[in-house]
C-alpha cells in the first residue's frame, strides 16, 4: 500500500508526453565533497513543504572527496516513497559521469546542465537546459573560496522555476537547514538561489512536462533518517549505556544520539549524565563493553555493520549462553568483507539469525521506516531484557541514512519494565535463586544485579558449561537440560515478537513474503501487478524472526509466495526453509536483488512476471 | 554438675563478616598452582579490609588463571568472559554501575596475547579496577604453548626455546596511564597482601603483575617463571606496609627511611625503601628502574608507581552518583514535552 490511504492502482503512471504533475524523480549528480548535501536536502524539503510526499536517496562513494554522487529526489502524489528506477529530471553537474548519466534517461526526461559541458549534443529526444554556472555564481558570491559550495544553490533556483516549485518554500527549507545561528550562510545562498531562479525565468520559455503542484498530503510529517529515529528510540528507551565502533551506515546513529543525550538526558538537579557513551576501541570491545553493562542492570545497546557483527560473533554467543540482555543495531551494507560500504541490502541475516558457534539463535526486529525505527527500538530493549538475550534491530543503509517522510513519533505510553531482576527484598522472601532455573514455564530464569545486598544475591556468570545455579559443569544431562531451555525460550519468543502485517488481496493466488526496507517496491509491485497484469498479489511484510504462526498461514492460503531478499543468497528464503515443512517450502520462490541501491518496484514486478510465465 | 563452656567467639572482621563469606568454591587448579596463592591472599585481604564482599564485582577471562575467581569472595557476582576480553566487559558493568568495586583477574596469555588490545585501551582510559595478572609465561589451560610474556630464550618442557622477547606488562601499564603500577611473586604471601590491599584503596587503574608459576607446564630448569628461578632472581623493590584508614596507624618507621602515599580513601601506602631512595610518584624512575632490572635478568617487585590525582574513566564521563543501570523511569526517559520538541524541529 502507498503512504497515502487511496489506493492509486487506477491511476498509475505511465511514463507520458503530456505534463505529469507531482509524479517524478529528480536526479543530481555531483561530485562528493563539493557541498551538494544542502542543496539537495533544500530541495527536497521545499516539495514536502508544498505537501506532496517525496523521498531523497543519497548514492555515495566509500571516498571523502572528488568522487560521483547521487541524490535522487522522487515526488509522488500516489505516497509512493521507494526508489524509482526511471530518472525524470537530471541536474548533471558531474564532469566525469556527465555522458553516461544522459545517456541512461528515457526519452523526454529534463536535463539540467553546466553549460561548458555541452550535453545538448548528445541525444535530440530530451528537454536540455544549459546554465553558466561559473557566471552566475561570481556576483553573488565576492568569496572566490566559497563559490564551489553556494554554486550548488544555483540549481535549486533553476529546478524551483522550471518545477513551479514555490520560490517562498525554497527560503524557509533553507532557513530550517542553515538554522537561527547561521543566517549570513542561509542569506548567501538565498542570493544563489535567486540568480538561478532569474536566469531560468529569462533564458528558458520553453515548457517542461513536469510540474510540482501543491497538495496537502503531508501535514504534520516530519522528515528524518532511520538513523536518527533509532537513536531517539534508545533515548526513550530509557537506554543508559552505550558503546560503539564508527562504521559507516551506522556511525550517524550514535553521532545523532550524543547530540540528543547531551541535550535531554543530563540530570537537571546535578547537570550530570544519566548515560555514558563510549567510543570503544573495535567491535570486540563495543559489544564486549554493552555486555557487561547489560549484565550490570544497564539498558546497554551498540551499533555496527556487517564487519562488525563478525567481529561480535564470539561475545554474541556469550551473550547468548549467559543469557545477557543487550541491544544491537546493525545498519546493513553490501558485504562480504568491506563490500560497498555505503551501498544498501539485506545481506547480514542468515549470519546474525545465527550468530556465533554453536547452537545459537537470535530475536531479529525488522523496522521498515522510522516511525518502527523508534518504537522497534523501544519494544526491543523490553524484549531484550524480558528474555535476557541479546536482541538485534535490522536496519539497512537506505532506511539508516536516507532522509525519509514519516509520521511524528507518538510518546511511549508503556511504562519501562525491566525483566525478571530480583533485588535484596525479593531474595529475602525466596530465600534463595537458581539463576537458569524455569520456573515460570517460560525458559527465562531470574537473574540478580551486582551490589545486590543479599547473602543469596551473587552467582557466577560463565560462557562454559553450567547448570541451573550457574555452577560449573560438565555434565551430559545438565547440558542437554540447559540447551534445551534456550531452545524452549526462544520458541515462547515466537509469541512475543511484533507480528507481521498482511496487505490482504481477496482471492490472490499469489502472495510477497518481504521485510525492512523492501516494503517499499513491493507495495508498489502490487499495485503495479494489478494495473498493468490484473494480478492480485496478497504481501505479508515480516517484522521479526523467529518468524510466527502468521506467515504460516499466509503461505497456506497462497498457491505461489514471493519472498523478497536484498541478497544474493536468498537469505530470507533460506531462514524459512530451516524450519517449514516441505508442503510449504515448495510454494516458495525467491525475488533478489542486490546491486546495492534501494530496491525499486520495477524490478520486483518485471521478476515476479517473468517467473508467473506472463 | 556441668558448667557450660561458651563457644569461643567467631572470629569475625570490621564489618562482622567471617572470612567464609569471602572464600568461593573449592579450586580445580593443580596442586601448587601460584594462581591459587594469589587467591589466597584476595580472600586475606578482603576480609582483613572488611570490604563489603556485594560491593565486587569479580572478571577474568579464559585460561586457569580465569577460572580463580570462582575459587574466592563467593558472595561476590563475577563474571568469567571470552578469551583477552575482560578488559570490556569490566568496563561495561562499571559504566553501569560506578559504585562497584571491580576485580579483574586474567592470565598472562589472557592480557599480553589475545587481549594486549583490550589491556592497553584499558590501562589508556585510566578504568578503575584492580587487574590482577597471573603471569606464568605459558598457556596452561591449553597445555602449556608459549605466552606474550614468555622470556628470550626459555624453553618449554618439549624443549622448544623462545626467540621473541617478552612484553612486559608492568612497563606497558606505567607508560600508557594506569595509576598503580606493581609486580610481585605468588610466594612472596607478606608483598602481594600488602600490594593488594593498597590497590583496593586505589581509586584508579591498579595494574598488578603476579609472576605465578606453573607447576605443570612451566616449573623445570630452562624456564624463567618457576619457583626456584623467581627465588633466585627476585629483587625486592621495597618492604610494603598498608595502613588502612580505620586502623591506628601504629607502625613504627623512623623518618627518613619510609615514603608515605596517600589512598584516595585517606589510607595511607608506606613503602620502605631497601636498596635505593625510591620515589613511586615519578613514572620516569619507575620505567629506568624496570629497564635496568631487565637488564640485569632481576625481577624487581614492589610498588612501582602509584599516581593519586589523575581522574579515571568513570570520573571523566561526569555521570551521576548513583548507578546509571538502575535509575528510575523519570531519570531515563525524557518528557512527552521533550518528544514534542523534537518532532517539531522536524517538521
Ligand atoms: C578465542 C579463543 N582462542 C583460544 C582459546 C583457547 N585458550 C584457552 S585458555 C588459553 C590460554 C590461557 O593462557 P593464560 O591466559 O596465560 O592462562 P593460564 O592458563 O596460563 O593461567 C587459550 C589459548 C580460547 N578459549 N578462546
Ligand atoms: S596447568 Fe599450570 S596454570 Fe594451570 S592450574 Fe595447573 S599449574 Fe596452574
Ligand atoms: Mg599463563
Amino acid at each position: 500500500m502507498s503512504t497515502l490511504e487511496a489506493s492509486p492502482a487506477e491511476s498509475l503512471p505511465e511514463r507520458p508526453h503530456h505534463s505529469v504533475v507531482n509524479d517524478f524523480s529528480i536526479q543530481i549528480a555531483t561530485v562528493n565533497g563539493s557541498g551538494s548535501q544542502t542543496a539537495n536536502t533544500v530541495l527536497m524539503r521545499s516539495i514536502f513543504q508544498m505537501g506532496i510526499p517525496v523521498s531523497g536517496k543519497n548514492m555515495f562513494p566509500s571516498n571523502i572527496a572528488g568522487l560521483p554522487t547521487w541524490f535522487t529526489i522522487r515526488a509522488s502524489k500516489h505516497g509512493y516513497i521507494g526508489r524509482r528506477k526511471e530518472i525524470d529530471f537530471l541536474v548533471a553537474m558531474n564532469p566525469e559521469t556527465a555522458r553516461e548519466d544522459v545517456m541512461k534517461l528515457d526519452s523526454g526526461a529534463a536535463v539540467v546542465y553546466d553549460e561548458p559541458l555541452k550535453l545538448n549534443e548528445l541525444r535530440s529526444d530530451l528537454h536540455f537546459f544549459p546554465v553558466p554556472f561559473d557566471k552566475l555564481v561570481a556576483p553573488v558570491c565576492p568569496e572566490a573560496k566559497l563559490r564551489k559550495l553556494v554554486r550548488n544553490m544555483i540549481y535549486d533556483g533553476v529546478v524551483a522555476r522550471l518545477l513551479s516549485i514555490e520560490m517562498d518554500e525554497i527560503r524557509t527549507a533553507l532557513i530550517k537547514q542553515f538554522g537561527k545561528k547561521k543566517a549570513k550562510a542561509a542569506e548567501l545562498n538565498w542570493g544563489a538561489c535567486q540568480a538561478g531562479y532569474e536566469f531560468a525565468a529569462q533564458a528558458f520559455t520553453q515548457s517542461i512536462p513536469f510540474k510540482v503542484e501543491r497538495m496537502n498530503a503531508t501535514a504534520g510529517k516530519i522528515i528524518i533518517d532511520g538513523n536518527a529515529a533509532c537513536a531517539l528510540g534508545c533515548m526513550f528507551a530509557g537506554c543508559t549505556v552505550v558503546t560503539w565502533y564508527p562504521i559507516t551506515p551506522s556511525s550517524s546513529l550514535v553521532e545523532t544520539m550524543i547530540g540528543y543525550m547531551k541535550r535531554f538526558r543530563v540530570d537537571p538537579e546535578t547537570g550530570k549524565a544519566t548515560f555514558a557513551i563510549v567510543q570503544a576501541e573495535d567491535e570486540l570491545a563495543s559489544i564486549g563493553m554493552a555486555l557487561g553493562a547489560g549484565w550490570a542492570g544497564a539498558r546497554a545497546m551498540t551499533a555496527t555493520a556487517g564487519p562488525g557483527i563478525s567481529l561480535m560473533s564470539e561475545f554474541i554467543g556469550l551473550g547468548y549462553y549467559a543469557e545477557i540482555p543487550v541491544v544491537v543495531f546493525d545498519v546493513e551494507r553490501v558485504g562480504p568483507s568491506t563490500g560497498l560500504p555505503t551501498r544498501t541490502a539485506q545481506s547480514d541475516l542468515i549470519t546474525t539469525a545465527l550468530l556465533s558457534h554453536g547452537d545459537t539463535r537470535h530475536p531479529l526486529f525488522f523496522p521498515s521506516s522510522p516511525e518502527e525505527c523508534f518504537s522497534m527500538t523501544i519494544e526491543a530493549f523490553e524484549f531484550a531484557e524480558k528474555f535476557q538475550t541479546p536482541t538485534f534491530i535490522m536496519s539497512d543503509l537506505d532506511l539508516g541514512m536516507n532522509n525519509w517522510m514519516a509520521d511524528a513519533f507518538p510518546y511511549p505510553e508503556k511504562p519501562i519494565t525491566r525483566g525478571k531482576v530480583l533485588n535484596a527484598e525479593d531474595l529475602e522472601r525466596l530465600g534463595g535463586f537458581a539463576r537458569y532455573k524455569d520456573i515460570d514455564g517460560d525458559g527465562v530464569g531470574y537473574r540478580t544485579l551486582p551490589g545486590t545486598n543479599h547473602p543469596a544475591a551473587s552467582y557466577f556468570t560463565r560462557g562454559s558449561g553450567h547448570n541451573e545455579k550457574a555452577q560449573y559443569t560438565e555434565r551430559e544431562d545438565d547440558y542437554v537440560n540447559n540447551m534445551d531451555r534456550l531452545a524452549h525460550k526462544f520458541e515462547v519468543m515466537r509469541k512475543h515478537v511484533p507480528e507481521p502485517v498482511e496487505r490482504v488481496a481477496e482471492g490472490a493466488k499469489i502472495g510477497f513474503i518481504a521485510f525492512g526496507t523492501s516494503d517499499y517496491a513491493v507495495n508498489e509491485s502490487c499495485d503495479q501487478l494489478k494495473a498493468e497484469y490484473q494480478i492480485e498479489a496478497g504481501y505479508l511484510r515480516l517484522r521479526a524472526y523467529p518468524f510466527t504462526e502468521k506467515m504460516l498461514d499466509f503461505i497456506r492460503r497462497h498457491d505461489r509466495v514471493y519472498v523478497v531478499d536484498q541478497n544474493r543468497d536468498a537469505q530470507l528464503l533460506g531462514l524459512m526453509r530451516l524450519e517449514l515443512a516441505p508442503d510449504l517450502i515448495a510454494k516458495l520462490r525467491s525475488v533478489r536483488y542486490y546491486g546495492g541501491l534501494p530496491l525499486d518496484a520495477r524490478t520486483v514486478t518485471d521478476d515476479v512476471i517473468k517467473q508467473e510465465g506472463k | 554438675m556441668s558448667t557450660t563452656v561458651p563457644p569461643p567467639p567467631k572470629k569475625v572482621n570490621r564489618i562482622g563478616l567471617e572470612v567464609l563469606n569471602y572464600k568461593g568454591s573449592k579450586t580445580t587448579l593443580c596442586a601448587g598452582c601460584g594462581h591459587n596463592s594469589i587467591s589466597e591472599r584476595i580472600v586475606e585481604c578482603f576480609y582483613e579490609l572488611g570490604v563489603e564482599p556485594w560491593t565486587i564485582a569479580k572478571f577474568s577471562g579464559i585460561g586457569c588463571s580465569s577460572k580463580s575467581p570462582a575459587y574466592f569472595l563467593g558472595r561476590s557476582h563475577g563474571f568469567n568472559g571470552v578469551h583477552g576480553r575482560m578488559p570490556a566487559i569490566a568496563t561495561g558493568a562499571l559504566l553501569a554501575n560506578r559504585t562497584l568495586l571491580g576485580v579483574g583477574v586474567t592470565g598472562d596469555g589472557d592480557t599480553a596475547s589475545i587481549g594486549i588490545g583490550q589491556f592497553i585501551h584499558m590501562v589508556r582510559r585510566n578504568m578503575p579496577l584492580i587487574y590482577v595478572i597471573e603471569n606464568n609465561g605459558v598457556y596452561g589451560l591449553t597445555k602449556g604453548q608459549f605466552s606474550a610474556t614468555a622470556d628470550l630464550g626459555s624453553t618449554l618442557k618439549t624443549g622448544t626455546v623462545n626467540d621473541l622477547p617478552p612484553f612486559d606488562c608492568c612497563a606497558l601499564a606505567l607508560r600508557w596511564g594506569a595509576t598503580f603500577v606493581a609486580r610481585s611473586f605468588s610466594g612472596d604471601k607478606k608483598q602481594l597482601q600488602a600490594i593488594i590491599k593498597t590497590a583496593i584503596a586505589h581509586n584508579g587503574l591498579s595494574v598488578i603483575d603476579v609472576i605465578s608459576p606453573c607447576v605443570t607446564f612451566n616449573d623445570h630448569q630452562g624456564s624463567t617463571k618457576s619457583y626456584s628461578y623467581m627465588k633466585e632472581h627476585e629483587s625486592m623493590l621495597h618492604e610494603l606496609d598498608f595502613v588502612p584508614y580505620y586502623e591506628d596507624i601504629a607502625v613504627e618507621i623512623p623518618e627518613g627511611e619510609v615514603r608515605e602515599v596517600e589512598m584516595h580513601d585517606g589510607s595511607h601506602l608506606r613503602i620502605r625503601k631497601l636498596h635505593r631512595d625510591y620515589d613511586p610518584t615519578n613514572r620516569l624512575a619507575a620505567a629506568t628502574l624496570l629497564e635496568e632490572a631487565d637488564a640485569r635478568g632481576e625481577v624487581l617487585t614492589g610498588v612501582l608507581y602509584v599516581n593519586t590525582s589523575k581522574p579515571t574513566f568513570l570520573e571523566q564521563l561526569d555521570l551521576v552518583d548513583q548507578p546509571i543501570a538502575t535509575l528510575p523511569e523519570s531519570k531515563t526517559r525524557p518528557s512527552r514535552a521533550v518528544l514534542d520538541q523534537v518532532m517539531e524541529e522536524l517538521r
